[in-house]
């Protein structure tokens, strides 16, 4: 439950255009301490523009985005530096570098040894870079792939690759964690997996904002979920609401909503400004 | 790829000891042929006319010969030499095998060739051929490791169009008389025609050879290395570097085109077999327990190669190469590291050694100042850090090719300005065209540089001076790579070159770090430029263009890095020495070099694309090999700034 006094994250209004198309039209949210928050809507819909938009990506046309009360700053690597963290919807990972190495790269922020200290390797470089090792090798542990830490990420099956970088992301210390179709190509018992990483994770104390298609997934994890159908968060609620809404259901053209996979809307695309 | 079936089984069919005891005697035949005399007369170079005493490319036979024998003997489980293949493939002994079919097929037509006719020469050369052959054809007999299916692949038939289309048009260029306009460009096509026809034929010929030899790997797990005292695994390491340090001093040394022509022709095979056989595995194992002992002896080996020459005369090429190979380092750091591609690297070596000439004492120069040698060092390469930061300050905001445009026109700029500020057409400072002539040799704590020095019994000559001196600037910026590239900021270039989107979202200032590693690479080509500008006594704008036909320049300097081995220390520094040597000693190729290396550069890529040392993260590869291929996810067609 979001409290009273400021929440985690809060976006007010934001709107992304793009040309003609509204992809998020004046959109707002708020994600408190310990919550995880659903966001679920057909395909187009504009869910990955409105993280992309949250992460300093896209710089949003209009709207704010405030992380524990100051308002982010557009430039991914700042949004990181604050505290928010994000997963990819079709996997980014560093395909060639080992699978510790990609968590690795995920501490960068959290670490600050520069170039000279790279070369001349005094005494605290090797503490930063054992401590950096450990807290990786934790992160591997913790999502089940400590036993791959050499591998290439790019030779990791499919929903492994999907784990490496939720742990990557984690690698960063967020207070926030976005994570755009986690359970895209999985199949039901990694799905099942999934959840409880992601209640882990809430366990850990990071709220989550997670993207999905599969109800059941939403339905079990979040406490609030908000549905967004071209562009506009069209309601926001507990399992219930969202499950009775009359647009809702029309968006999702009738089909049941415990399908794993809504069908898809191709026609949202058109914008109606 | 997918790993296919495979089986154990020989190319030609021939009874397994027959097959043996002809590899045997072939490669017996090759090796002794080298004691015999090749040809009658001294005019071919080296001269190839005694018995009993092997001269240039015999060496080059009696090497092929033996290690064939020794692979094949090894690879049968002779008593006491396992330890030459571990691995016992039989495919170790046909590479080793195919190293002498090409030293002695190229002698005897490289004898014939210049001498006019195969009537020049003596039995030894036919001893040469007929081994060469036989070794090959007894390996082909051998059990080799091969693919059960290799289908055929034929190219687009429409290319063949081209070779019928060859001769029509060699007769049309010469049906034209001479004085027509069109007649060069006849000739011209004709003979882009030719080269054509010639490639599509020598293409379907390999395909053709692929589908009939099948040859595969099949997985052969490297029996566990005999327990030895690690004093001798450090000797092991010791000698393995003097050996490689005698290998390459023989390529540099050599002194003739066609001995250069033969060392390469022998070395590729030799260096394949030695990998299938295992050793160079069993090599790397070693070197990975005793990492100090093997960078020192490395080191050492390189510093001990003045030691080995007689005169400076190939002293200053292995100087050169040195810087090649340095600045090749450098640009390894933009290219290999951080994914930036950098088309006017070579500028950077430029500002540095024009930096360090100014600064130099030369009477030439405007500012008649002299630093001393760390201060001018400190000069070139901060004015040459100084301009990567300008160039790559505002455009390395740009994703995309803008780099790739803005630095090509920076190499082509700064040699402009240089030839500009001349006193006529700009500011005199550099003299144009001339350069800054007569720089003086380095003075470091009272060592004159220039000088003959005496060290342990043997005469350094100034070359050996520079070379040593530039071996230091080297080793520094090994050690800069090395550290560099596993630390925190190499994780992020690599991660940048992977994918910048995506490294950005975990936390990485995409601009500064480029930045970092551009004003890196340039401060580290500028360093070796100060070498640079001392070793050759004069810096003119010529020295440093995009291409041309030597290196070092922007295009040769990317080869190096693309063909030894992005984002490795070994592979530009093994590609440098290669894109050096080659061009220099078969000067004789002079108009078609350009057109031979760029034939060369391109078989290379399509046979080993990761580079001739990949790097380390392909080679994991290579073990995880078994994992089947993955479902790629939805293949979602996302902008590139879409996430
Ligand atoms: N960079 C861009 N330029 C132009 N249009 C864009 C861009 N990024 C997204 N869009 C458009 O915005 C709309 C929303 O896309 P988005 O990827 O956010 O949808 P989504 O809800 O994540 O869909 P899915 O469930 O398929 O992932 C789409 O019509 C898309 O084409
Ligand atoms: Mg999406």
């Amino acid at each position: 439950m979001s409290t009273a006094a400021t929440p985690l994250l809060d976006v007010t209004g934001v709107t992304m255009r793009f040309g003609g198309l509204t992809a998020v039209n004046d959109v707002s949210l708020t994600v408190g301490e310990g919550e995880i928050i659903g966001l679920i809507g057909p395909n187009g819909a504009g869910k990955t523009t409105f993280f992309n938009c949250l992460t300093g990506l896209y710089v949003p046309t209009e709207g704010q985005v405030r992380y524990r009360g100051t308002v982010l700053p557009p430039k991914p690597h700042l949004v990181t530096q604050a505290g928010i963290a994000r997963t990819f919807q079709n996997i980014r990972l560093f395909a060639n570098m080992t699978v510790l190495e990609n968590v690795l790269v995920g501490r960068h922020t959290r670490t600050k040894e520069g170039i000279f200290s790279a070369i001349l390797r005094g005494p605290g470089y090797h503490r930063a870079e054992a401590e950096s090792r450990e807290r990786a090798m934790e992160l591997l542990a913790f999502t089940g792939l400590a036993g791959k830490a050499d591998h290439l990420a790019r030779n990791l099956p499919y929903g492994e690759q999907r784990k490496l970088e939720i742990a990557r992301a984690l690698a960063s210390d967020p207070g926030l964690l976005l994570l755009d179709e986690p359970t895209a190509g999985m199949n039901p018992q990694e799905t099942r997996a999934a959840e409880e990483l992601v209640f882990a994770i809430r366990d850990k104390g990071i709220s989550i904002l997670v993207i999905e298609h599969d109800m059941r997934f939403i339905f079990n994890l979040c406490d609030r979920t908000a549905v967004l159908v071209q562009g506009q968060k069209i309601v926001e609620g507990d399992r219930e609401t969202v499950q009775n809404d009359e647009r809702v259901i029309t968006a999702y053209l009738g089909a049941p909503l415990e399908g794993t996979t809504p069908a898809v809307a191709e026609t949202v695309t058109e914008t109606d400004q | 790829m997918t790993t296919t079936s495979t089986e154990t089984t020989p190319v030609i069919p021939l009874p397994a000891r027959a097959a043996a005891a002809l590899t045997g005697l072939g490669a017996l035949a090759t090796a002794a042929s080298a004691g015999l005399s090749w040809t009658w007369t001294s005019d071919f170079p080296g001269d190839l006319t005694y018995t009993g005493s092997p001269a240039g490319l015999q060496w080059l036979a009696l090497t092929a010969g033996l290690l064939t024998l020794v692979l094949l003997l090894a690879a049968h489980g002779t008593p006491g030499l396992h330890w030459a293949a571990p691995t016992r493939s039989h495919n170790a002994v046909l590479l080793a095998a195919t190293g002498a079919l090409a030293v002695s097929l190229y002698s005897v037509t490289a004898i014939s060739a210049e001498l006019g006719g195969l009537a020049n020469l003596e039995p030894g050369g036919w001893i040469l051929g007929a081994g060469g052959i036989l070794t090959v054809l007894g390996a082909l007999g051998l059990p080799l490791d091969r693919r059960t299916h290799v289908p055929l692949r034929i190219l687009d038939r429409r290319l063949f169009l081209l070779v019928p289309a060859a001769p029509i048009g060699w007769f049309a260029a010469h049906a034209i008389p001479g004085d027509k306009p069109v007649a060069p460009v006849m000739t011209a096509l004709a003979g882009a025609l030719a080269i054509a026809a010639g490639a599509v034929l020598l293409i379907q010929l390999g395909h053709l050879a692929n589908t009939w030899l099948r040859l595969g790997t099949v997985e052969r797990p490297l029996p566990a290395p005999r327990q030895l005292p690690s004093w001798v695994e450090v000797l092991l390491i010791v000698a393995a570097f003097g050996l490689g340090l005698f290998a390459i001093t023989f390529g540099i040394d050599t002194e003739y085109g066609e001995l250069f022509t033969g060392y390469l022709l022998l070395a590729a095979p030799v260096v394949a077999a030695l990998a299938k056989s295992g050793l160079i595995a069993r090599l790397r194992a070693l070197t990975v327990k005793y990492r100090p002992v093997t960078t020192g002896a490395a080191f050492a080996a390189a510093a001990s190669f003045p030691f080995t020459q007689t005169s400076d005369q190939y002293t200053s090429v292995a100087t050169n190469i040195l810087i090649f190979a340095t600045v090749a380092l450098g640009l390894n750091i933009v290219v290999g590291l951080a994914g930036l591609l950098d088309l006017g690297y070579v500028a950077f070596l430029g500002v540095g050694a024009y930096a360090a000439a100014l600064v130099s004492g030369s009477p030439a120069s405007p500012i008649h100042v002299q630093f001393p040698f760390w201060a001018a060092m400190l000069t070139g390469a901060a004015v040459s850090m100084v301009f990567g930061v300008l160039i790559g300050a505002p455009t390395l905001r740009l994703r995309g090719d803008y780099l790739a445009i803005v630095t090509l026109g920076f190499g082509e700029i700064f040699r402009i300005t240089m030839l500009n500020l001349n006193g006529t057409t700009g500011p005199k400072i550099t003299n144009g065209s001339n350069g800054i002539p007569r720089i003086p040799d380095l003075q470091i704590f009272g060592f004159d540089l220039g000088k003959p020095h005496t060290v342990a019994g043997i005469e350094l000559g100034r070359f050996s001076n520079y070379y040593l001196l530039m071996l230091l600037v080297t080793a520094l910026v090994v050690l800069v790579f090395a550290r560099v590239g596993n630390s925190r900021i190499g994780r992020a270039w690599v991660a940048i070159r992977e994918d910048e989107t995506a490294a950005e979202a975990m936390g990485i200032n995409g601009f500064r770090l480029k930045l970092l590693a551009f004003a890196l690479g340039a401060c580290l080509a500028g360093l070796a430029g100060t070498v640079q500008a001392h070793v050759s006594y004069t810096v003119t704008p010529d020295q440093y263009t995009f291409a041309e036909a030597l290196p070092p320049n922007s295009a040769f300097l990317l080869a190096a890095v693309i063909l030894g081995g992005m984002g490795t220390i070994s592979g530009p520094l093994a590609g440098a020495t290669l894109l050096f040597l080659i061009p220099k000693k078969l000067e004789f190729l002079s108009d078609y070099q350009l057109l031979a290396f760029g034939a060369a550069l391109i078989v290379l890529m399509r046979v080993r694309p990761e580079g001739l040392i990949p790097n380390r993260r392909q080679q994991l590869e290579f073990h995880e090999a078994a994992i089947p291929a993955q479902p790629t996810g939805e293949p979602t067609a996302l902008t590139k700034a879409g996430a």
